[in-house]
C-alpha cells in the first residue's frame, strides 16, 4: 500500500492519509478513475480507526479529489495535474521559508542555498 | 439502527461518592476506551451497564433495550469480562463450558473450541492451575462464544504480560474489523486503549469530562516546546502546565489548531517544536484542572 502513517507525526492521522493520497494523485501513481483501496482495507492494513479513514475519504471527496459510487467504492476524479503541481510548489515554498529562517542566524542566505541546490543538481 | 450502547444522564449515589450526568454513545463496529484515575467511577459505570447494581437516575439502553425487562435479551447480545475473572477453581474448561453455556441461548461450542485452541488452553487441567493470562483468555473465550455484538470489558489487560496483552488487543481489532463487534472497555493501561480505541472517554470524580473521536482528541492536544526566549507572554497564557527549563520551556495545549498560526514563525525558525501527547498527559492535565 502507498500509505504509511506514523503515530509520532504531529499531523493528525486523517491528515496523513489525505496528504498521501493527494501526493499519489499528484505524482500520477493514481490516475483518473483508478479505484482507491476500500475503507475497510485501509483500516485493517494500517491498524487505525475506521473513523480516521472515513474522515480522510470524506475530506478527499469534499475537496474534489475523489468520487464515491455507493456499493462500488471510491475512485480518483479527473484532476487538473497542473493545479496540483502548483499546490505542491506552495508547500516547497513553505519548506524553503523555514530553511531560510532557520539558517539566517548562521549568515547563510538565499544565494548560498541556491548555489548548494545547483551543486546537488549537477552531481546527479 | 439502534446504537449498541446509549447512556443518558446516568446517576448513582453512594454516601461518599456521586456518579453523575454520565452520557455516552457507542456506534456499531466501534471501540470506546474509558480512562480515569482510581476511584473515578469506571467500574461503577460498567456495573451499571451490566445491571449488576441499580441506577439512581438517567437512562441506559443497549441496542435500544432496557433493564430490567429486557435483561435476558440484552445479556444474550453482550459479552463481559471483569477485572477478576471468577471460575470454579476445581473444575476444568470442559466442565466450565457446560456450566456457562446454559446461560446463553446462542452458545456456539464450535466457536468456543476454536478460541480454546487459538489461546492454547488445556481442556482437562483444573482452573486453579491456570496462570492469570490463561484465566483472562478463558474469560474472553467464554465472553465471545455466544456471538455477542457488544463486549464490555473492565480492565481486561491489567496484570497481563505484553505478549498476552497484544494478543487480546489484536483479537479485538480483528473482530471489530471483520464482524463489526462493538467494544466498551476501561483500562489504566492507556497504551492499550490508544492502540484499539476509536473513541476515548475521560472520567474524573464521577463525571465524564471528554468523549471524543481519538484522532480529533490527539489533533487538539499537543505539547509545544520553546527555545529560550521563543515563548511569548501571549502564547503562555494559552498553555497549560507550563514548565520552565534551563534552555527553554514547554507547555500543553488542548486547542492546537487555534494556536498553530501564532506558532508558525517560531516553527519555521526552528525555535518551536510540536510533539504529540499521550493519553496519560491528557489525563494528568484534566485531573490537575479539576
Amino acid at each position: 500500500m502507498f500509505i504509511l502513517v506514523s503515530h509520532q507525526d504531529p499531523a493528525p492521522l486523517y491528515q496523513q492519509v489525505f496528504d498521501q493520497i493527494v501526493d499519489a494523485i499528484t505524482a500520477g501513481l493514481l490516475q483518473e478513475d483508478d479505484k482507491l483501496p476500500s475503507i475497510r482495507e485501509v483500516t485493517a492494513e494500517l491498524k487505525i480507526s475506521e473513523i480516521t479513514v472515513k474522515r480522510a475519504y470524506a475530506d478527499l471527496e469534499q475537496a474534489g479529489y475523489i468520487y464515491t459510487r455507493p456499493g462500488m467504492g471510491s475512485f480518483v476524479k479527473g484532476i487538473n495535474r497542473e493545479a496540483l503541481r502548483k499546490k505542491k510548489l506552495h508547500s516547497v515554498r513553505m519548506e524553503l521559508e523555514s530553511l531560510l529562517k532557520s539558517n539566517a542566524k548562521f549568515a547563510i542566505g538565499a544565494a548560498d542555498i541556491i548555489r548548494l541546490i545547483k551543486e546537488i543538481e549537477e552531481e546527479q | 439502527m439502534e446504537n449498541p450502547l446509549q447512556v443518558m444522564n446516568l446517576r448513582k449515589e453512594y454516601n461518599d461518592f456521586l456518579l453523575d450526568d454520565i452520557s455516552l454513545a457507542l456506534e456499531r463496529g466501534h471501540i470506546m476506551g474509558l480512562i480515569g484515575p482510581n476511584g473515578a467511577g469506571k467500574t461503577t459505570t460498567i456495573r451499571l451497564l451490566m445491571n449488576m447494581i441499580k441506577k439512581d437516575g438517567g437512562d441506559v439502553r443497549l441496542f435500544g433495550l432496557k433493564y430490567p425487562q429486557d435483561e435476558k435479551a440484552i445479556k444474550n447480545r453482550i459479552g463481559y469480562v471483569g477485572e477478576e475473572p471468577y471460575f470454579y477453581q476445581n473444575r476444568t474448561i470442559r466442565w466450565t463450558e457446560k456450566f456457562v453455556s446454559s446461560f446463553f441461548t446462542g452458545w456456539d461450542s464450535g466457536v468456543f473450541a476454536s478460541f480454546v485452541k487459538k489461546f492454547d488452553l488445556p481442556w482437562k487441567k483444573k482452573i486453579k492451575h491456570f496462570s492469570k493470562g490463561m484465566k483472562v483468555k478463558l474469560s474472553f473465550a467464554i465472553a465471545l462464544s455466544h456471538h455477542p455484538e457488544l463486549l464490555i470489558l473492565d480492565e481486561p489487560t491489567s496484570g497481563l504480560d505484553p505478549v498476552v496483552r497484544r494478543e487480546i488487543l489484536d483479537l479485538l481489532l480483528d473482530l471489530r474489523n471483520k464482524r463489526e463487534l462493538s467494544v466498551f472497555l476501561s483500562s489504566h493501561i492507556t497504551d492499550d486503549l490508544y492502540r484499539v480505541s476509536d473513541r476515548i472517554a475521560y472520567m474524573v470524580n464521577g463525571r465524564i469530562l471528554i468523549t471524543e473521536v481519538k484522532d480529533e482528541l490527539m489533533a487538539r492536544w499537543k505539547r509545544i516546546i520553546f527555545k529560550d526566549g521563543a515563548l511569548s507572554p501571549e502564547v503562555e497564557t494559552r498553555l497549560m502546565q507550563v514548565e520552565k527549563q534551563l534552555f527553554g520551556s514547554a507547555g500543553i495545549t488542548n486547542n492546537y489548531p487555534q494556536l498553530a498560526e501564532a506558532l508558525r514563525d517560531g516553527m519555521a525558525r526552528g525555535d518551536v517544536k510540536v510533539e504529540n501527547v499521550n493519553l496519560d498527559d491528557i489525563l494528568i492535565s484534566l485531573v490537575n484542572g479539576e
